[in-house]
């Protein structure tokens, strides 16, 4: 069983010091692509929080009983090599699932991430933080801590971002930088901010 | 020029996934550290590319339209489940340098787009060439990218000391840091926009950005999967603040 220290160190390590989008850079797409307005950005980050934490602990239980489990492994029979192939499918098959279950469950939710949710299938970030917790030689309640630390630091980093673009609007930018060139000039200045915690843990 | 050499034209030049639609912009940033990585994840997504679209265009027919998008998947997750064992098999020191981003080529936008695009609805030959065009434009943008930042952060260029050999020569290592992808991507993209707007007033326009840069799904593999409703979203989020 691993300690809390341990847990909190991982999770201050996946949200800050290693951040999702700023250090690894897994979910680009979304972070430039969704990050107008702050309203939008928050509802994409809640949404990545919300299916990457499920996400971390549903791979995290296939990979341990099936995938990786002790009778097969006592048969000397690995099938670990499939796990690119069945942690696409399952984040696939779960974000549908996720998506129908809100709809019909809790629509309220439903309303305020609904859009954000089918976006997610192909997120690197996703699949990036099921394989990661497979490397890392994660336990199940260590990787959902990673998994959860992981998208916050998704959502901090994207919030962040939505914030500054919409203060960039009233600011006059050279017109060849308009648009996607400036907002990769922030991405690039908020690294170096990140890249200011790497000495803490 | 017949219809193989102008898919590879068309994937090198007229519609370079890295330069001109701004597609797979993850392994762009995240391997580009150094020249020889760059040309790694480059030729390693191109073999997955050419082999999915070969295997897409045999199946097109026989693949539900349904389904389509999880037999993409499959047929995708299969082949760089692939590609993955047999680099780190052959390839040590280069899988390792580039490490998840391996795996992660499954959902990289070029492979599942060109399925989606082109091999689904094209014979095998066709689609194998366009592969390949797709495959080298990316790898070109890829090593392009990698050698500018080498060049800059550490003064090398495929290990090859140019610069570090002299001792005026300070590394800007940031370069090869995280910061310096998003600077030198910050560059191309507005070297582009110059490139664009003069293109456009000869009156030969280059192709839009496609991917989500672009903010346009249409043309995103992913569109069926999310059929654009993320920016819709922002759409009508934008037209409830101006009312």
């Amino acid at each position: 069983m691993s300690t809390l220290a341990e847990l909190v160190l991982i999770a201050v390590g996946a949200a800050i010091v290693n951040n999702v989008v700023l250090s690894q850079f897994l979910g680009i797409c979304p972070f430039l692509g969704v990050s107008k307005k702050t309203e939008t950005a928050a509802g994409m980050g809640g949404a990545v929080i919300f299916v990457i934490t499920i996400s971390s602990f549903i791979t995290g239980l296939i990979y341990k009983f099936v995938l990786a489990n002790s009778f097969l492994a006592g048969k000397g029979i690995d099938l670990t090599y499939l796990k690119t192939i069945v942690f696409i499918l399952v984040i696939a098959a779960l974000v549908q699932f996720v998506e129908m279950f809100l709809k019909k469950k809790i629509p309220s939710l439903y309303q305020s991430l609904g859009v954000y949710l089918p976006l997610i299938t192909t997120n690197c970030a996703v699949l990036g933080v099921a394989l990661n917790c497979v490397t890392y030689e994660y336990n199940l309640l260590e990787g959902v801590v990673y998994g959860f630390a992981t998208a916050v630091g998704f959502f901090i980093a994207i919030v962040l971002m939505a914030g500054i673009r919409e203060k960039i609007e009233y600011n006059d930018i050279p017109k060849t930088f308009q648009g996607t060139a400036i907002v990769l000039i922030t991405a690039c200045l908020m690294s170096i901010a990140f890249m200011g915690f790497s000495g803490m843990i | 020029m017949n219809k193989y050499t102008e898919r590879l034209y068309n994937g090198i030049i007229k519609e370079n996934p890295t330069f001109v639609l701004m597609l797979g912009m993850c392994p762009t940033l995240a391997v580009t550290s150094s020249a020889i990585n760059g040309l790694g994840m480059g030729l390693s997504t191109m073999v997955v590319l050419v082999c999915a679209n070969l295997l897409i265009s045999l199946f097109r027919k026989v693949i539900p339209n349904g389904v389509r998008m999880p037999a993409y998947i499959v047929i995708v997750a299969s082949l760089v489940t692939v590609v993955d064992f047999l680099m780190q098999a052959y390839l040590q020191s280069l899988s390792a340098a580039l490490g998840v981003y391996i795996p992660l080529i499954v959902v990289n936008c070029i492979i599942l787009g060109r399925a989606e695009s082109y091999a689904s609805k094209n014979p095998p030959l066709p689609s194998i060439f366009d592969g390949i065009g797709m495959g080298l434009g990316f790898t070109i943008g890829l090593t392009l990218i990698g050698l500018i930042r080498e060049f800059l952060g550490a003064g090398t260029l495929f290990d090859v000391p140019v610069l570090a050999q002299f001792g005026w020569f300070t590394p800007i290592t940031i370069f090869i840091m995280a910061p310096g992808a998003f600077l030198v991507l910050a560059f191309l993209v507005a070297g582009m926009n110059i490139v664009r707007k003069r293109m456009e007033a000869k009156g030969k326009p280059l192709a839009k950005p496609a991917g989500c840069l672009s903010g346009d799904c249409a043309s995103c593999g992913h569109s069926a999967l999310c059929s654009g409703k993320a920016v819709a979203g922002e759409k009508q989020a934008a037209d409830a603040a101006g009312n």
